[in-house]
């Protein structure tokens, strides 16, 4: 059993006591944990010492953001979703659309698995990427990871990296000792990573000793690329212009498992179980923790007053092009999807490939001055 | 002593002994605080495995300061204490820190608290004609709650109820009321912005980083007096600040109601069985190691154009042991030529001697603007050091 003495020593103070006021509160956190939930798991701690306030404290300084409902709570290990199970599990389950704790994922990384893909019509869709987060087995995450553990996770990471070749060919430019050639250059490409300035993640303790550890990786033609040790040990993103998402596909599932044979060698595998699938920092990223997604013209169909029914029943969701709370601007679209549990990272590349190629139809008809009722699909 | 209290094999900090302390230790190559220049690797050796009864620890301690590499104008702390054993625990770094921040204090020196407002000589006659206002604060822990960096929901809670409670019953000049920063109004929050009472969650990353504003807004709330004379902040940055001011110039007035409110709120917590932390090494105990001692601020705003402006200004203040800031605080600039000037020290000198220095170099200072003003020299006014 974990000895704690800070968590021992709150337990002097009565549950009424401790217990967060939620009362201002609206993410999924705050709608789940009772004061029942809390009683119960207070004494309690993960091997490396998390403990239920180290969860939900991001939550509770947080009380929520107007248009998106935050998770409100963060893992510190790979055991807090067990420890926490009576916290994390409703809260999977109300974010995962109702992922029952007895379910099970599946993962594919099989690109080959993949339908179509490679024609997605360029003069509308602008770009085509996907990404996703692994978090490295024996270390803790990063809203608990000591310096230590970072540099640990950093090293294994650039040796990994550094044996990568062909297309896969890289470097990594640590954040600590940049030079100004380098920043700017990362910046133009839209590669580089600040430290976040979001007091979701700042809460959390994300940003702790920042930017010791912390690094970029990527491939001499930018089309792959890796985040060390930002809000997860590892974010892989494999990316280019145009419609040809499988070839997109196909690089990402290809250097993930490149990159997860590496670790396995160091005996340090990928963080992953057959319920949660890849296990990630925020629980809203569990599953393939992927979001694949194009930047796509659709100025008509985006104004059309179907489009975010559309979208729903495509299992879809709408960014601006600047990412999570952005704006579209020039009826541009980010749209990716909106599952991460529950289904298989070729599903869910699927799901994006054959709705946004109907989407691009729907738009050539509405430029054409033609109905769309008849393609409206059903509910996927 | 300290191993009879010492806890044995907290889970976290045992993980983290795992590794070597050269790869635990902080990159503080970028780094100018008063924390970075002390902890060398093996003071960081010899510390990393210990922690203070409630789990404070080292890294705890430290980790405002590595976040926050430095201010360009101000020399930063770069660390905190969790609670009061923090202080004796983790000595070795913080007695190095203690002694650069102020002023070459040792860990043998004893410190005088001195709340006697009848022992300050003058300082009801500061011309008003240049002095606006006057003012003097500190802070106060309550023994057996760990500070802000580090206290839970329901020690903060505790701290409040103890400290409305005893508010509660001040009466006279001192009677006032709390106001919770939970559940005030929209009328009483303009008015306590109006006043210049209202304290807004911290947003300087130096106090974020070491966990300060957690909970945000719980528990935390203002209390003043009716007369808008001393008012208490509680669980802001400290258990409590407290805060004396007026308009005008009668800086004894305000001293003796600093000291008079301090002294009854402290028989208020001794008869509901806490007293605040303090020693006879280190005084009063604070969660910024630049507050110990008396924690005491004491200044005034002041209009001082043409001295400002004299080529001696900062060697005057130097030694006269003053400071001066903008009159937004600590990091703003002098509007209009007008200057908050305050005692520099805090440990090592009671209340009563940071005080009379603030009072007799203001009038010093006075004397030289006036004369400036009718373009004569000050030369002969220029103080030796204090």
């Amino acid at each position: 059993m974990p000895f704690n003495c800070h968590n021992d020593y709150k337990m002097k103070f009565s549950l009424d006591d401790e217990f967060p006021d939620l009362s201002q509160h609206n993410n999924h956190m705050a709608k789940v944990l009772t004061k029942e939930i809390y009683g119960k798991l207070r004494s309690k701690s993960t091997p490396s010492g998390f403990t239920l306030d180290d969860v939900i404290q991001t939550g509770v300084d947080n009380p929520g953001h107007p248009f998106i409902m935050t998770v409100g709570c963060v893992a510190g290990d790979e055991e807090s979703y067990e420890v926490f199970k009576d916290l994390l599990d409703p809260v999977i389950s109300d974010r995962h659309g109702g992922y029952k704790p007895t379910d099970k994922h599946k993962t594919d990384l099989n690109f080959e698995n993949l339908k179509g893909g490679d024609d997605l019509d360029p003069n509308y869709v602008l770009s085509s990427r996907v990404r996703t987060g692994r978090s490295i087995k024996g270390f803790t995450l990063p809203p608990h990871n000591s310096r230590g553990e970072r540099r640990g996770i950093e090293k294994l990471s650039i040796e990994a990296l550094a044996s990568l070749e062909g297309e896969f060919k890289g470097k990594y430019y640590p954040l600590e000792g940049m030079s100004d050639a380098e920043q700017e250059q990362l910046i133009a490409d839209h590669f580089l990573f600040d430290k976040p300035v979001s007091p979701l993640l700042t809460c959390a303790g994300m940003a702790r000793d920042w930017p010791d550890g912390r690094g970029i990786w990527h491939n001499d033609n930018k089309t792959f690329l890796v985040w060390v040790n930002e809000e997860d040990h590892l974010r892989v993103i494999s990316m280019q212009k145009g419609g040809n998402m499988k070839e997109v596909f196909r690089r990402f599932c290809v250097g993930l498992q490149k990159i997860e044979e590496i670790f396995k060698k160091h005996n340090h595998g990928f963080m992953w179980n057959e319920h949660l699938g890849y296990i990630l920092t925020c629980p809203s990223n569990l599953g393939t923790g992927l979001r694949g997604g194009v930047h796509v013209k659709l100025p008509k169909l985006s104004t059309h007053p179907k489009f975010e029914e559309i979208l729903t029943r495509l299992r879809l969701q709408k960014r601006g092009t600047g990412g999570v709370d952005t704006a579209s601007v020039g009826g541009v679209f980010d749209i990716s999807n909106a599952d991460r549990l529950g289904s298989s990272e070729v599903e869910q590349v699927q799901l994006v490939v054959d709705g946004v190629k109907l989407m691009v139809e729907m738009e050539k008809k509405l430029e054409k001055g033609e109905s769309i009722d008849g393609m409206i699909p059903a509910q996927k | 002593a300290q191993g009879a209290a010492m806890p044995f094999g907290n889970t976290h900090n045992q993980l983290k002994m795992k590794y070597t302390p050269e790869q635990e230790f902080p990159d503080l190559s970028k780094h100018n605080n008063h924390m970075a220049k002390v902890l060398t690797p093996e003071l960081y050796e010899r510390l990393r495995s210990k922690q203070t009864p409630s789990g404070f620890t080292l890294d705890d301690i430290i980790q405002t300061g590595v976040d926050n590499p430095g201010h360009p104008f101000v020399m930063t702390v770069g660390c905190v204490a969790g609670d009061e054993e923090t202080y004796d625990v983790f000595k070795d770094l913080l007695d190095p820190v203690i002694q650069d921040r102020h002023g070459g204090y040792k860990p043998t020196d004893k410190h005088k608290t001195d709340l006697n407002a009848d022992h300050l000589k003058g300082g009801d006659d500061l011309d008003p004609n240049y002095v606006l206002s006057c003012r003097v604060r500190t802070g106060r822990s309550i023994r057996g709650f760990c500070l802000p960096p580090h206290c839970s929901r329901g020690e903060r809670r505790a701290v409040e109820k103890l400290s409305t409670e005893a508010l509660a019953s001040l009466s006279g000049d001192l009677k006032g009321k709390y106001y919770a920063l939970k559940n005030m109004t929209e009328a009483e929050q303009q008015q306590l912005i109006d006043d210049h009472f209202l304290f807004d969650k911290p947003v300087s990353p130096l106090l974020l980083a070491s966990g300060m504003a957690r909970d945000w807004p719980d528990a935390r709330g203002i209390w003043h007096n009716d007369n808008k004379t001393f008012l208490v902040w509680v669980n802001e940055e400290d258990h409590l600040r407290v805060i004396s001011m007026q308009k005008g110039g009668n800086m004894k007035e305000v001293f003796s109601r600093f000291c008079d409110g301090l002294t009854k709120i402290e028989t208020l917590f001794k008869e509901r069985g806490h007293v605040f932390m303090w020693n006879e090494h280190l005084g009063y105990v604070l969660t910024c190691p630049s507050n110990l001692g008396t924690g005491l601020r004491g200044g005034v705003h002041v209009k001082l154009p043409n001295m400002s402006k004299h080529a001696k200004f900062e060697d005057i203040l130097k030694k006269l042991k003053l400071q001066k800031r903008g009159t937004g605080g600590v990091d703003t600039a002098a509007v209009g030529g007008i200057f908050d000037i305050s005692n520099a020290d805090r440990l090592g000198f009671s209340e009563v001697e940071l005080v009379q220095m603030v009072v007799d170099g203001v009038k010093l200072l006075i004397e030289m603007e006036k004369k400036l003003e009718k373009g004569q020299p000050i030369d002969d006014l220029i103080p030796a050091a204090k």
